[in-house]
This record gives C-alpha cells, sequence and structure tokens, in this order.
C-alpha cells in the first residue's frame, strides 16, 4: 500500500486499531466538580502560579507564568474557583503541582480573551508579534511531548528555517485525535501553518498525512491548493512516522545531526493540534485551554474523541466513556509511546493525545538475547538495541553512551518486535538517566575538589 | 651544547678517516665515542640529580606512612578518588579515620596512630538499612513488570511502593555488594549481614531511595525508616513507619532522639543505647540491634576459633 510514498529507514506498522474512534466526531469532554491542572505540563521547568487558594478566575486568565525560558503559561479552563495548589499524581511519573480549580458552571471568558481579530490585523502582525501571542496563549507541542512552541519558534541567531512541517502522521495505534482535526478543521490548521511559515520566516510548509487517512489528505489538498508554498503530502503508513526527526527524513531527505536538533538542518515540525491552537491564539485570542483527546482502548465501552479542559482527571473520562469489565491497563498517550498510569487522578495536559484502556496483560518475563537483529534492522535512529539492552542488564552504562544511547527516541520498536521479550526501551531510559545522574556527580565532585576542606565526615 | 660540538667532531673525525688513511684508527674512535657517552651521561645525570632537589615538591610524612597503612585497594569506598586521596585529605583537613572499608579497624588503628588521634580500636562501620516496609506493612500501588533493579524501578512513577521513600526490593544494592554481605529476604527487604560488611558503601551510593547509611557497630539503636511524610500521609501507605508522634523525644533521658522534618533521628554523641525510645515507639521503627550484636559476636566465637585471636585484635 504504502510503496513508493516517501518514509524513513527501519520502523514496522503495528495493528493500528483506529477503526472504534475514527468515526467518532469531536465531542465535548465532560466537565469534572474539580480540574487540576498541573504545573508541570512538560519538558522544562514548572510554571509558577500567580494565583492563590481562594482566588476567583475566569476561563483564559493566566493561572501561572512560565518558570524559565522552556516553560509555558497556564490559563484557568473554565471560569471558578482556586481550591488549592497542591500535591497532584502526573502522568509522567513527575512529583509536581497542581492548581486545583472548582468550576462554577458559567464557563466565563476572561476580558479580552475569545475575541475575534479581523483577518486584515492578524495578516499584518509581525513575526516578533506571532511568537508572542503563542507564548502568552502557552502553547506547547501537542503530539505529545509538551516543548514549548515558542521556544522552537525563537531560533537562535544563524540557525535559519527554511521548512515548517506540519505533522499529522498520528503513527500511534488506537489514537485519531489528530486525524478528526483534519477532517473537521481542515482550514484552521492550514491558516495555522501559514501563520508558523511567517512567525520563522520559512520559504514552504508542508502538511504531512500518513497514506491510511486518504480522507483527511484529500480535504487539507484542498485547503492548501493554490497558495503558493503550501503542500500536503501523503507519507507511507509506518511508526514511528510522526515523530519528528524521522518525518524530516522522509520529507526532506535531511538527517538530524547526533545529538542535535531540527532546526541545525533548516526544519520546524509542528503538530496539527499545535497549528489550530496556533489559530486560535491568533484569530480568536484563545489561550491553549482544552485539546482533543482520544479516549479508546478494548476496556473501554464507548470510544470517543473528546475535546477536554487541561486538568480533567482520567477517572472523569472513564465515567463518562464506561469501562467494561475484564480491562487491565489505563495508558496515558499512545501505546507505543505511552505510559501505563496506576491511579485514575492523573489530568489531562496540554500534551495528552489520548487515554487507553487497554485489556493486555503485563508482559511475560524475558529471556536471553538471541542476537536475531530484528531490533537492529528496524530501529529508525540506526542504534543497535540489542547492544544496549545488554549493556543495560549489566549495568555498563558509560559504555551505552558509546553506543549513542542518547540519540534513542524511545519509540518502542525494537521492544516491541523482540522475540525474547526483553525491556529494552526500559534499560535504555535507566542508561541514559544515569548517564544523566553520573554527569550531575561528575560536577559536583569537581566543585567539591576545589574546596578541600571538611571533605570527610568527622 | 658541548656533547653535541664534540658529537659533530668524532664524527667528523670518524668519516674522514678512512679518506686521510693517515686518521686515527677504530680503537681511537671507539674510545673516543665511549667517552663522550660518558661525560654526556654524567652530566645529564648531575643535572637531573640537581633539577630533583631544587624542585622537588615536598610531601608530608604522614601522608606516605598512612598510604602504607592503606591496603592500596582504590575502591574508592571512603568517597574519595582512591587511597592516595584519602590520605592527604586526612592529613590536610582531618576527617575519620576509619572510613577505608577493606582496610577495617586494623588500618585505622594505625591511622590514628599516625596522625596521634584517639580511636577506639573495637569500632567498626556496617552497612544499615533504614526501612523496614516489608509487602505486609507497606504495599504496592501498581504491578511492576519492567526491569528486575530499583533504580529501573525508581522511574516509573516514583517506583512500585505507595511509599515514596521506602525500600524498592528489587535486589540492586545485593548485586552491587562485592562481599556478598547484602541479600534479599523474602519479605521483600535488603539485609545485611553485618559480620560481612566491609562498609565500602557501594550500596550506599546505589540506593535510589539512599536507604542506607554507613553506622558504627557499637550504635546499636537506630531509626528503620526514612519517610519524611507528614505523620497522616505515612500512615496511608506504611504500617511501619514513623508518624512524628514525638514520644521518643520524650523518653530520652539524654536529648539524643529528636524527631526532624516527620523523622525521628538519633544523635550518636549522645545515645546511650539504653533503648528507652524502642519501647515506647508506637510502630517499631526504632530497633535495638544490641542482642542480635551479641549473638551473632557468639556465634562467629563458637564456628570459628582460629579467628578469635584476628577479631579480639581488631
Amino acid at each position: 500500500m504504502s510503496f513508493g510514498l516517501p518514509t524513513f529507514p527501519g520502523g514496522f506498522h503495528p495493528p493500528d486499531r483506529k477503526a472504534p474512534s475514527a468515526g467518532c466526531a469531536i465531542a465535548p469532554g465532560p466537565m469534572p466538580e474539580r480540574l487540576a491542572v498541573s504545573l508541570a505540563q512538560g519538558l522544562g521547568a514548572p510554571s509558577r502560579p500567580v494565583v492563590a487558594a481562594g482566588d476567583r478566575v475566569l476561563r483564559g486568565q493566566l493561572i501561572a507564568e512560565p518558570g524559565g525560558f522552556v516553560s509555558a503559561a497556564l490559563h484557568a479552563p473554565t471560569s471558578g474557583q482556586v481550591q488549592a495548589i497542591g500535591e497532584c499524581p502526573h502522568p509522567a511519573g513527575l512529583r509536581a503541582n497542581a492548581i486545583y480549580l472548582v468550576p462554577d458552571g458559567a464557563d466565563q471568558w476572561a476580558p479580552g480573551t475569545n475575541v475575534p481579530a479581523s483577518e486584515d490585523a492578524v495578516a499584518a502582525s509581525k513575526p516578533k508579534e506571532i511568537v508572542e501571542k503563542v507564548r502568552a496563549a502557552g502553547l506547547v507541542g501537542m503530539g505529545g511531548a509538551a516543548f514549548p512552541t515558542h521556544v522552537k519558534l525563537s531560533p537562535p541567531a544563524g540557525k535559519a528555517i527554511d521548512t515548517v512541517i506540519v505533522n499529522g502522521c498520528e503513527c500511534e495505534p488506537y489514537l485519531t485525535a489528530d486525524h478528526r482535526l483534519m477532517l473537521e478543521r481542515p482550514a484552521d490548521i492550514v491558516k495555522g501553518l501559514r501563520l508558523l511559515v511567517r512567525a520563522v520566516g520559512a520559504a514552504r510548509g508542508i502538511i504531512a498525512v500518513e497514506a491510511n487517512k486518504p480522507d483527511a489528505h484529500e480535504r487539507l489538498l484542498r485547503e492548501v491548493r493554490g497558495i503558493e508554498g503550501l503542500a500536503c503530502r501523503m507519507v507511507a503508513v509506518k511508526y514511528p512516522q510522526g515523530a519528528e526527526k524521522q518525518l524530516i527524513k522522509a520529507l526532506l531527505d535531511r538527517e538530524v545531526p547526533s545529538g542535535g536538533l531540527p532546526m541545525d538542518i533548516g526544519a520546524l515540525v509542528q503538530n496539527v493540534g499545535t497549528a489550530v491552537a496556533v489559530t486560535e491564539a491568533l484569530y480568536f485570542n484563545r489561550p491553549l485551554t482544552e485539546r482533543v483527546v482520544t479516549v479508546s482502548g478494548e476496556g473501554l465501552e464507548r470510544p470517543a474523541n473528546l475535546l477536554c479542559r487541561i486538568g480533567v482527571p482520567y477517572k472523569a473520562l472513564l465515567a463518562a466513556q464506561g469501562v467494561r469489565p475484564g480491562a487491565r491497563r489505563l495508558v496515558s498517550g499512545g501505546p507505543m509511546m505511552g505510559l501505563a498510569q496506576w491511579t485514575a487522578d492523573v489530568p489531562v495536559l496540554k500534551g495528552t493525545s489520548g487515554v487507553l484502556v487497554l485489556s493486555t496483560p503485563p508482559p511475560p518475563d524475558w529471556s536471553a538475547c538471541i542476537n536475531c537483529g530484528k531490533c537492529v534492522e528496524s530501529c529508525p535512529t540506526y542504534l543497535m538495541p540489542n547492544r544496549l539492552s545488554k549493556l543495560g542488564e549489566f549495568r555498563r552504562f558509560e559504555d551505552m553512551a558509546a553506543h549513542h544511547a542518547l540519540d534513542c527516541i524511545e519509540c518502542g520498536v525494537c521492544t516491541w518486535q523482540c522475540p525474547a521479550k526483553r525491556p529494552i526501551v526500559h534499560w535504555i531510559r535507566q542508561g541514559k538517566n544515569e548517564l544523566r545522574l553520573a554527569k550531575l556527580k561528575a560536577e559536583a565532585a569537581k566543585k567539591k575538589a576545589e574546596t578541600p576542606e571538611g571533605v570527610l565526615p568527622q | 651544547m658541548t656533547g653535541f660540538a664534540l658529537l659533530q667532531a668524532v664524527l667528523a673525525a670518524s668519516a674522514e678517516a678512512p679518506a686521510g688513511g693517515s686518521g686515527p684508527g677504530p680503537g681511537a674512535v671507539i674510545g673516543w665515542g665511549a667517552g663522550v657517552l660518558g661525560v654526556l651521561g654524567a652530566a645529564l645525570g648531575l643535572l637531573l640529580y640537581v633539577a630533583s632537589r631544587a624542585f622537588a615538591i615536598k610531601t608530608d610524612p604522614k601522608v606516605d606512612e598512612i598510604l602504607a597503612a592503606l591496603p592500596g585497594a582504590n575502591c574508592g569506598g571512603c568517597g574519595l578518588a582512591g587511597c592516595a586521596a584519602y590520605a592527604e585529605t586526612l592529613v590536610k583537613s582531618g576527617g575519620a579515620v576509619n572510613l577505608c572499608g577493606p582496610g577495617g579497624t586494623a588500618a585505622a588503628a594505625k591511622i590514628a596512630a599516625i596522625l596521634g588521634v584517639a580511636f577506639d580500636s573495637a569500632d567498626r562501620r556496617v552497612s544499615v538499612l533504614a526501612c523496614r516496609g516489608t509487602a505486609q506493612f507497606a504495599p504496592a500501588k501498581y504491578e511492576y513488570s519492567g526491569v528486575r533493579d530499583c533504580r529501573a524501578a525508581a522511574l516509573v512513577h516514583d517506583g512500585p511502593k505507595a511509599c515514596r521513600w521506602g525500600c524498592l526490593g528489587l535486589g540492586t544494592c545485593a548485586a552491587a555488594c562485592p562481599f556478598g554481605a547484602i541479600s534479599m529476604g523474602a519479605d521483600g527487604l535488603a539485609h545485611v549481614a553485618e559480620e560481612l560488611c566491609m562498609a565500602c558503601s557501594k550500596c550506599v551510593t546505589v540506593c535510589p531511595r539512599s536507604l542506607f547509611r554507613l553506622a558504627s557497630e557499637k550504635q546499636t539503636v537506630r531509626v528503620a525508616c526514612a519517610s519524611h511524610d507528614p505523620g497522616k500521609e505515612t500512615n496511608r501507605v506504611c504500617k511501619v513507619g514513623c508518624i512524628a508522634c514525638r514520644r521518643c523525644e520524650k523518653s530520652c533521658k539524654f536529648e539524643a532522639i529528636k524527631v526532624v522534618e516527620n523523622l525521628a533521628a538519633i544523635d550518636y554523641g549522645k545515645c546511650k543505647n539504653c533503648g528507652a525510645c524502642v519501647k515506647v515507639c508506637p510502630r517499631g521503627i526504632i530497633v535495638n540491634w544490641r542482642a542480635a550484636r551479641k549473638a551473632r559476636k557468639a556465634r562467629a566465637a563458637d564456628s570459628s576459633p582460629a579467628q578469635e585471636p584476628a577479631e579480639a585484635a581488631s
């Protein structure tokens, strides 16, 4: 099916299981009794709250400011009262506080937000103004990693971006949130892409859609027709086609150098959800307060694509969609890269693309590596996962660095295909963490060596 | 320069010899060569001797003495980069003399003698685990099925144990112990065989929860909990966790035990190992190891009388 379409070396196509939710139009998500807006939305520094318990807030009002350059602003997802700021379980297992908000039901927008801007005003905005509005709206990458968008839009001097790619691949099984957005809001995606192209001064913009979504491709193609510099391309159906570096390789045949970023090779990739959010921020002055979440899996009664407020606890989604008996695992994100959860109290974040209830049993015990080489053949970053898994198993973390463990994108292709069922990605993640800790320790030891007094306990 | 000029002269002479036919014979050339090299050697030797005297780095002889007393394993167990670093630091800025695990009390006693400080030669350091949360008392918050390594498990939602301070029980410390002193019990906790422990501190470094510390064997009253959570939270996740009730604090006649940040902490400078706090702790987290220590000593004396003198000496 995918012959001749652009793609990257390696990867594979897992059963996609998108059928249960692909046909479900985006529906409004439940409004729970209490929202928990986590201060750690994604990579980077946690946000700093600017409200206190007891404060009344309106939808779109700033409730937390960025905690650093690589950090995003947070806005009240609805109007209501701040109940408390306290610890809250996090889908990625981080220890982070959240702002607990009790909705008042009025869902009233704050003054100055939700005000449509004229086409002319948007057309006249300079690149810097676009980036500033994106920053003020608290936008982060909505594909999953939740990297602050304004940081990606502000490449350091000397790094010119020539191509903006809007990523509509959605290669993770089950997930259909991006697919529905492409079907229902193609015009907004193209508007967002044009703004992104202008913001970084790129020459062209490409929307990439996997070949298993011909309906979305067709609609977007209609939207970009006649617009100079824009294109909508179909790419092969293969996991992880939607990974930033792999998508750039497929479309532009450029490779991000080891340890580098897409901006090093003149490319910028944003998710279709982010493109829609850019349009919302610029054309309607709406900060990011909601996103589309696919709620699916065999353990769920009614799979759906829900437009959820940021901070809705998973348990509210599960209660609304019904959990079947025999459901075993709750996963945040897609089944390949998503993280299993231990509690349904975790809230929806800006980067939550899916909430899955799976009935698959936990993985069986693994055995020794049989050196079949499947993982090496299919690794999209040209690593040797077999070596890495063995080095991790025997705690040879420094050797893992020599085998480029830090270049692993943790896509899970190796682990999925391993006939010995080895938890390869887990070892690599541990290795990455050990290397990070070793670096910190070395730095601390260096500092300590400079001050010899009181080195030893008395 | 002189040497080089001489060498040139000799080379020139030997090159001329066959051509002229009346120059010095081969014996003279060898004589010249040996002479020049001898002079060169002597001159350079003298230079090296002068340089070694003039630019010598003066070291404290104590450093060398301590270095000789240490086993030279360079294991890093003392927390410094090898035996030389430990010796230097001891002389330069002082510190505990018994940090060398492989050297044990014998090395510590020698170091104390060199430095002229007091050291109780019967004192030995051992690794101590600060958790009693077996599966029965401290339940798991989820079923873990990943890599069997505490450090890997700690990356997954802060580890499978509901208490975020407690022992994860996957045996990373046991794997790291070079002396086989740590074993994983059926209760899911790490157990230290104190007679085998060499205080190398590998377990201290490797535990993702930092549950091990090196303690004097004589400090038999120990707090077996590491939770700094408030009492209510600790009570929710563990039945043998410190709830900061301060009964130990009130029971202590020597003001040696204090609750700091929701956790009982013993000041061993004041503690007399009387065990008053052990009796009042409602959670049983303060443990007196005196009986166990005595039993172990007795066992060691019984089973291997040959080792007794060594133990007595150490």
